[in-house]
């Protein structure tokens, strides 16, 4: 009887216990943890993460590659700012790859990652990420995780509302958020109204990855933020989010937030495509930079075009509209059926959603509320699909987790909201650590998402960490969304600012990751791919040196010869041909940056000796036993020395 | 004999899966290297078991003084094993014809058998000699120089048969399929001697 009532109690206890968790998890930040989060999150040691997760590092102006449930970071990618730690964007192999029309930009600001589609569904054949402050998309290849390519786009400003890929990658999509004149000219910044432009260009991609712009589509001067390519039925459409449909030149926080509604333009590519297949179109100056990383050569090349394709929408019927979408709308989503078009108001407490095929029906019934410098405006009854009313305050982005439901991040009210895309209805909500900007659930910008798992990318980081001083790390969070309730698992810093991050299940592209580059394919001008090329040729003061490494030498090790005020280039090939063995090369008073050479790779820095000596280089990177070891000596004489050039490994000369 | 001479035929046939298959196998494995590196023994050479394994052995073998790896051009036997395997499975797939013609004594199988083990036997103890100055014969000015407790250099002989850990590496030394086809080959031959002779008694 004694133990009937002890257990009574323990139960009452329990029950109590576990209301004050409920009511814990409401009002404390540590959220609604459930008791087996970290088991969920843990990945043991040597095991795998079941997702790859590409965070764009916003501006540090490169993308980093986490591991999920883990949250580990696995790799920083190098795209749009030069990165000392490999030598990207200082090695004479990859500055081109920074080259713009402006010169060299060293720095990017990096924002939305979208992965490669097949047939709707993500493929892994590359990455690709915009950058919005000098107007560029970028090309990343998923078998190397290496920047391949980087166009610049012409007429841009503030390339936001980007790198969105269209369902079979035929097109990837930039825009311009800070409208401007088209092309630039000098005018009075007041005289902004009906004479500044919001180009939007598609980018063909071909079957390699290669970008070429096709076209540039000539839109009002409003600011277009975000976009989202159709897909199923809606496949061949190109949505974008409008705000400033005021064209404010001034105090655009107020001035621009006064109109009711901005746009959601609806594009049909599909038309404007056969347009200029037809010959349609005007072909207008323009200065852009297409630097292309060659695998084979190890390169990169920058050429600058002269040319761009014009088209003005109204010359093409019925190919673009303009969907009226309350309170400045940011975030432009398209549910994985391609019916649903979310209009995120940010100003809001409900989001519009647009249907397809209610737009479709109102463009052939012509059911038009005016129009915006031409181009037909829909009636906004008439798209309506509904609105998902007091889902917080502040909407910004919309996922899908292929089940039916769409969950959206609110800024304002720092929360990610779950929803159902039928009834309009909330199913749930959790809290967000702080302030929300995007959210990314593995394939939920395609026609097949994963929806297991979900990351909220926030803007403010505050006290979720031990502090580092004034400036942190942002923050993510890691939700379980396999249930009817979302579950917070984890939280984990990330680098620069994530904005859009894209994920993908690592079995589609984890075997095809490179482990090395083959030296038989090393097609470099100034590689040497065995000891006996190594050497030293002098052209009036420039010296190039063909360096070899292998553990734990670099043949030649001593070298004679350079004088001061010459300009010495060291092509420093890694011989390796084993996984995970790179090589690094670092000289004093060389004012660049370090290389690392991956096994097969040759790599080249500049050095200009400033003094006479003798001056060592060496491995930076911890490669054997014999990493301490792995050293050589330059000698340095004066500017009028007559040192012959000498070469020289274990004292003999190479051959 | 008829049938006798036919699993002869097989037997002996069954040889020329040393063309084929590798005859042995070793292969390293070590914290460092969790995708074991490895090397394929076949009578006519030594390949990598990835494509760059051997060039990776000889890398890792380098700090201990190690030769390289051999080429078939620097061993005699990767010449000569393959002609003698040729001959080999001929003379044995010549005597099953005329065995099942009826033209010989079923003694002459035992015979290619005997020579055949005797060959084997050899070969095994020259693949042995040739481990143990592989693995003892080393450079003088080697990086690691290690010695055994009684002050005496480290052999990194891999075993002939077996696993056995060398330094950081863990050496398995096992026949692969070249090494069963051979010895399968060599039982039907001896099935196919005992046969005949006891249908004879």
């Amino acid at each position: 009887m004694k133990r009937y009532i002890s257990l009574t109690i323990l139960g009452i206890i329990g029950l109590i216990l576990q209301s004050c968790g409920n009511q814990d998890s409401a009002s404390k930040k540590s959220g609604a943890i459930t008791s087996n989060a970290a088991e969920r999150v843990y990945v043991a040691p040597g095991e795998h993460d079941e997702y790859y997760a590409f965070l764009s590092g916003g501006y540090s102006g490169n993308l980093t590659v986490y591991g999920l449930p883990s949250g580990r970071m696995l790799k920083e990618i190098p795209v749009f700012s030069q990165f000392p730690t490999n030598g990207y964007g200082y090695s004479e192999e990859t500055a081109p790859m920074l080259n713009t029309s402006f010169g060299m930009v060293p720095w990017g600001d990096a924002h939305h990652p979208d992965i490669s589609q097949t047939n709707g569904e993500l493929d892994g054949r590359w990455i690709f990420i915009n950058e919005n402050n000098t107007p560029r998309i970028a090309r990343i290849s998923l078998e190397t995780f290496e920047t391949e390519e980087i166009i610049e786009i012409p007429h841009s400003a503030g390339n936001h509302s980007s790198a969105y890929v269209t369902e079979n990658s035929e097109y990837i999509v930039a825009g311009t958020r800070f409208s401007i004149p088209y092309p630039q000219e000098d005018m009075a910044i007041d005289k902004m109204k009906g004479n500044f432009k919001g180009p939007l260009t598609f980018i063909a991609i071909n079957d390699e990855g290669r970008m070429n712009i096709d076209f540039q589509l000539d839109m009002p001067g409003f600011n277009y933020d975000l976009s989202h390519p159709g897909r199923g039925d809606s496949h061949g459409w190109f949505f974008f989010t409008t705000y400033n449909t005021e064209e404010a030149h001034t105090m655009q926080e107020v001035n621009a937030s006064q109109n009711d509604k901005d746009f959601i333009a609806a594009i049909n590519w599909k038309k404007i495509q056969q347009y200029v297949k037809d010959g349609g179109g005007e072909e207008i100056e323009a200065k852009y930079a297409h630097n292309v990383f060659d695998h084979h050569t190890q390169t990169a090349t920058s050429t600058i075009e002269k040319k761009v394709l014009r088209v003005d929408p109204r010359k093409v019927e019925d190919a673009v509209f303009f969907m009226p979408t309350p309170k400045s709308p940011h975030g432009c989503d398209v549910d994985p059926s391609g019916e649903y078009i979310v209009g995120n108001g940010k100003l809001s407490t409900n989001l519009t959603v647009h249907s397809f095929s209610k737009m479709l029906k109102a463009i052939e019934n012509k059911d038009f509320d005016g129009d915006a410098y031409g181009i037909p405006i829909l009636n906004f009854e008439s798209t309506l699909a509904g609105t998902v009313k007091e889902g917080g305050l502040g909407p910004l982005h919309t996922e899908f987790d292929g089940k039916g439901n769409a969950y959206t991040t609110f800024f304002i009210s720092s929360e990610v909201v779950k929803w159902n895309l039928k009834t309009f209805e909330v199913l749930d909500r959790q809290p967000s650590y702080y302030s929300v900007g995007h959210l990314m659930i593995p394939g939920g910008n395609s026609r097949k998402p994963f929806g297991k798992y979900m990351i909220s990318l926030n803007k403010i980081t505050k006290d979720r960490y031990l502090p580092t001083g004034p400036e942190l790390e942002h923050s993510a969070q890691l939700f379980d969304i396999s249930g009817d309730k979302m579950e917070l698992l984890l939280d984990f810093p990330t680098h620069g600012e994530p904005h859009y991050a894209a994920g993908i299940p690592a079995e589609i592209i984890k075997s095809k990751s490179r482990k090395i580059y083959r030296l038989d394919e090393n097609e470099h001008k100034y590689a040497a791919k065995q000891e006996s090329e190594t050497r030293m040729e002098r052209d009036g003061n420039e010296v190039h040196i063909y360096l070899t490494t292998v553990r734990s030498h670099f043949s030649p090790d001593n070298l004679e010869g350079i004088k001061v005020g010459d300009k010495v280039y060291f092509h420093v090939t890694n011989l390796e041909q084993d996984f995970d063995v790179p090589h690094g090369f670092a000289m004093i008073g060389a004012n660049t940056s370090e290389l690392l050479i991956m096994p097969g790779q040759t790599k080249t820095i500049i050095w200009e000796p400033k003094r006479e000596g003798v001056w060592p280089f060496y491995c930076t990177d911890f490669c054997s036993a014999l990493h301490q070891e792995m050293q050589g000596y330059i000698r340095v004489s004066g500017k009028n020395a007559n040192v012959p050039l000498k070469w020289t490994l274990d004292d003999e000369e190479i051959k | 004999m008829k049938q006798s001479g036919i699993l002869m035929i097989i037997g002996s046939a069954l040889l020329l899966g040393l063309f084929v298959f590798p005859l042995w196998n070793i292969q390293l494995e070590a914290p460092q290297y969790p995708d074991p590196l490895g090397m394929d023994i076949y009578i006519g050479g030594i390949q990598g078991e990835e494509e760059f394994d051997i060039q990776n052995i000889d890398g890792v073998n380098h700090y201990i003084g190690m030769k390289k790896i051999p080429t078939p051009s620097e061993m005699w036997e990767f010449n000569i094993f393959p002609i003698v395997i040729g001959i080999m499975a001929a003379l044995g797939i010549l005597l099953g014809i005329l065995g099942y013609l009826k033209k010989i004594n079923v003694n002459w199988f035992l015979g290619w058998f005997i020579l055949m083990l005797v060959l084997g036997i050899l070969g095994m103890i020259d693949f042995n000699t040739w481990l143990i100055n592989y693995g003892t014969n080393l450079d003088p000015k080697a990086i690691l120089k290690l010695t055994d407790a009684q002050g005496n250099p480290l052999s990194y002989k891999p075993p002939l048969f077996g696993s056995q850990k060398i330094l950081n590496f863990t050496a398995h030394s096992y026949p692969r399929g070249g090494a069963y086809f051979m010895l399968l080959g060599m039982l039907c031959v001896l099935i196919s001697w005992w046969t005949a002779k006891r249908v004879k008694n």
